[in-house]
């Protein structure tokens, strides 16, 4: 009963026909989740500290008089056109919020990713080589308390070691505030603003700023590459063909390096998809312990003022990302491997 | 009855006794870590020095605040001027209780909605899975972190929130895994033998595929409860969790603890983050090892020599 396999063209097309209702169900989950609480958005930011008078105006300019299907309507068409709304307390496009603090995390996040994946791609290979040996043992060890350890706790502790006690490395913000206000903004990525600004010492300090946050991100996503790169090597060095291989007289080596590892790392491709909710998770509790003013410390920042509009505006675009990395890792997929795409 | 009860626990715990080589001591060292913070749940009005909110002595003098471990308190005290050691003791009450009752309230809904939607199919499966995978899909601190805030509206920060806001999470998790497993067992031949024989949905649903289903139930809660303590103190970090005057809890001792880093202060911070790290490194171990023991495919038994009985007389096999 096999079934034909598809062009990666089809496969693509219907990939994309499947993400309009996932994303209309998660769009939908928003704005009412939203719109449960109590109180429209600007009562509950504003109410109290303004007249009445203006309140009703501001409700009116921003249509929550409206009814709640007509408002539905509006939200998912502001959509559509990528206008994620204006925040109340401090009347910023959320746009703005997205572009400014955004790139802050994908700075972060970007970093992050590179020390998860150097650290749980090579610990998880050894582990899965050396099977129950010591350095296995150790390693699944290391796996498991950096996954237990909380973001904020293995920060509290780099802040305290590299910051306080031995002050080698700054544990706040993403630049020096001298380096901050004179630093030209080109993409608001510091690291690439340093570098085409061309001055040494501000180089040096953003990357001395980026060290312990991305380390820190980056370690807790190591933990759960770990695991998952070991087992994969285990049940790669079972499958048929590592037997045939070793039967022809290969050597251990090239059968371990040339055909265990590669289709070991198959997979974790995937894994890496879902990966990204616990990565936007983590950047929240790293932006708040380190105050990087990503996009994370911004929601947090929102929360505590009632400001359902930025909250609404910031799910929303995290919903975009979840749905638009969850197609982009389908369609690697699809093409390292032919098996899916049927 | 009670014997055999006993029996079947005894058979269930079987798989356990028989673990031999690394699966053993991980599956130990869980069972070790994880009762130490049950026994210390339990125990905590016993076995804590000070109440959870106390910061004065029984004369009224209040105690020095940000004090270094000392005879008095073996952890020290905080910026609020309570005792560490007994915050410590008494979060793990608080921990606990969460966990288990987001971990109830998620079984509850997950695993039956799983078994009915896998079973019958349809419009109605097909709808709640896209709903779950969108929920799935979404970073699950952001998701109880919302729901915290907007219930928080309602309920109040308490114990009931913080377990609802986590529920949300793992509910969709349960949804999914139990719900493909029933689509598979659906079509096993036994399952289709019964449908064949003419069992009612209740008795398939009941007897062959719920029975089923349910083994794999003890790993994925444990491992389940691992994660939903990190997302509880994320949520205490974040200010969402469990006020501090209600009870103890570990994330927002934390939150409270950051600034003290830069002042050197590193008792307070310290050991609710050990706590932390302690609990969920059991309850994995526990969860891992389970995994190991129980799933026939990983396991490994210890080899046992093999004496082969001595031939017997030569028989003509004809």
């Amino acid at each position: 009963m096999a079934k034909p396999t598809t062009s990666l063209r089809t496969y693509a097309l219907t990939r994309l026909a499947l993400v309009l209702p996932m994303l209309w169900i998660l769009l939908t989950l928003v704005f009412f989740m939203m719109r449960v609480a109590p109180g429209d958005p600007v009562t509950a930011a504003l109410g109290g500290r303004l007249p009445e008078k203006e309140l009703q105006d501001r409700r009116h300019a921003a249509g929550y008089d409206k009814p709640l299907i007509v408002q539905y309507v509006d939200y998912l068409g502001d959509v559509a056109r990528l206008n994620f709304g204006t925040t109340i307390t401090d009347d910023r496009p959320v746009t703005d919020v997205i572009i400014e603090n955004g790139s802050a995390t994908l700075e972060l996040t970007f970093w992050a990713m590179v020390v998860a994946l150097s650290v749980g791609i090579g610990l998880g290979l050894v582990a899965g080589r050396l099977r129950d040996s010591g350095a296995d043992v150790s390693i699944r060890m290391f796996g498991i308390v950096v996954y237990a350890m909380p973001a904020f706790f293995l920060g509290f502790l780099a802040q305290l070691l590299f910051g306080e006690r031995l002050g080698w490395l700054p544990t706040s913000g993403r630049a020096s505030p001298e380096v901050q206000f004179l630093l030209p903004t080109h993409t608001h990525l510091y690291l690439i603003d340093a570098i085409i600004y061309g001055d040494w010492a501000t180089f040096k300090d953003v990357v001395l700023h980026l060290i312990l946050p991305a380390t820190t991100l980056g370690l807790i996503i190591a933990g759960v590459l770990i695991r998952l790169v070991r087992v994969n090597v285990l049940q790669t060095m079972k499958g048929d063909y590592i037997e045939a291989a070793r039967a022809r007289g290969i050597d251990e080596k090239s059968v371990v390096y040339r055909h265990a590892f590669k289709n070991a790392l198959v997979p974790v491709v995937t894994v890496l998809g879902l990966q990204v909710a616990l990565l936007m998770s983590g950047a929240v509790l790293t932006e708040t312990t380190f105050n990087w003013p990503g996009i994370g410390f911004e929601l947090v920042r929102y929360l505590n003022n009632r400001d359902y509009i930025a909250v609404q505006g910031i799910i929303t675009f995290f919903a975009l990302i979840v749905i638009f990395i969850s197609v982009l890792i389908d369609f690697v997929n699809a093409w390292i491997d032919p098996r899916v795409r049927y | 009855m009670a014997s055999q009860l006993i029996a079947r626990a005894g058979r269930a715990f079987g798989p356990v006794r028989e673990a031999r080589g690394v699966p053993r001591w991980i599956v130990w060292a869980g069972i070790v870590l994880t009762m130490l913070f049950v026994v210390m749940a339990l125990t905590a009005p016993w076995i804590s020095p000070y109440a959870f909110d106390q910061y004065q002595d029984a004369s009224g003098q209040r105690f020095v605040k940000q004090q270094a471990p000392s005879s008095a308190h073996w952890f020290g005290t905080n910026v609020q001027s309570t005792d560490v050691m007994s915050r410590v003791i008494w979060g793990a009450r608080t921990e606990l209780k969460v966990v288990l009752f987001a971990v109830v309230v998620s079984l509850l809904v997950g695993l039956p909605l799983g078994l009915l939607s896998g079973y019958f199919g349809g419009p109605v499966d097909r709808v709640l899975v896209l709903i779950m995978d969108a929920l799935f899909a979404f970073p699950y601190l952001l998701l109880a972190i919302v729901i915290a805030f907007l219930l928080s509206d309602k309920f109040g920060s308490g114990v009931a929130t913080a377990a609802f806001a986590i529920s949300a999470v793992y509910i969709p998790q349960y949804f999914r895994v139990v719900r493909n497993h029933v689509v598979s067992l659906r079509e096993e031949s036994y399952v289709e033998a019964a449908r064949a024989l003419g069992a009612r949905p209740r008795t398939v649903i009941g007897r062959y595929v719920f029975q089923n289903v349910v083994q794999s139930v003890p790993v994925i809660a444990t491992l389940n409860a691992a994660d939903a303590i990190l997302t509880l103190a994320a949520l205490g970090f974040l200010g969402y969790g469990i006020q501090p005057t209600d009870a103890a809890e570990w994330g927002y001792d934390s939150s409270r603890a950051l600034s003290d880093a830069g002042a050197g202060i590193w008792w307070t911070g310290l050991f609710p983050g050990m706590a932390i790290v302690l609990l969920v490194t059991g309850l994995t171990l526990l969860g891992e090892g389970l995994n190991d023991v129980l799933n026939p495919v990983l396991r490994r038994r210890k080899m046992e020599p093999v004496t082969l009985p001595p031939r017997a007389p030569q028989e003509d096999q004809g």
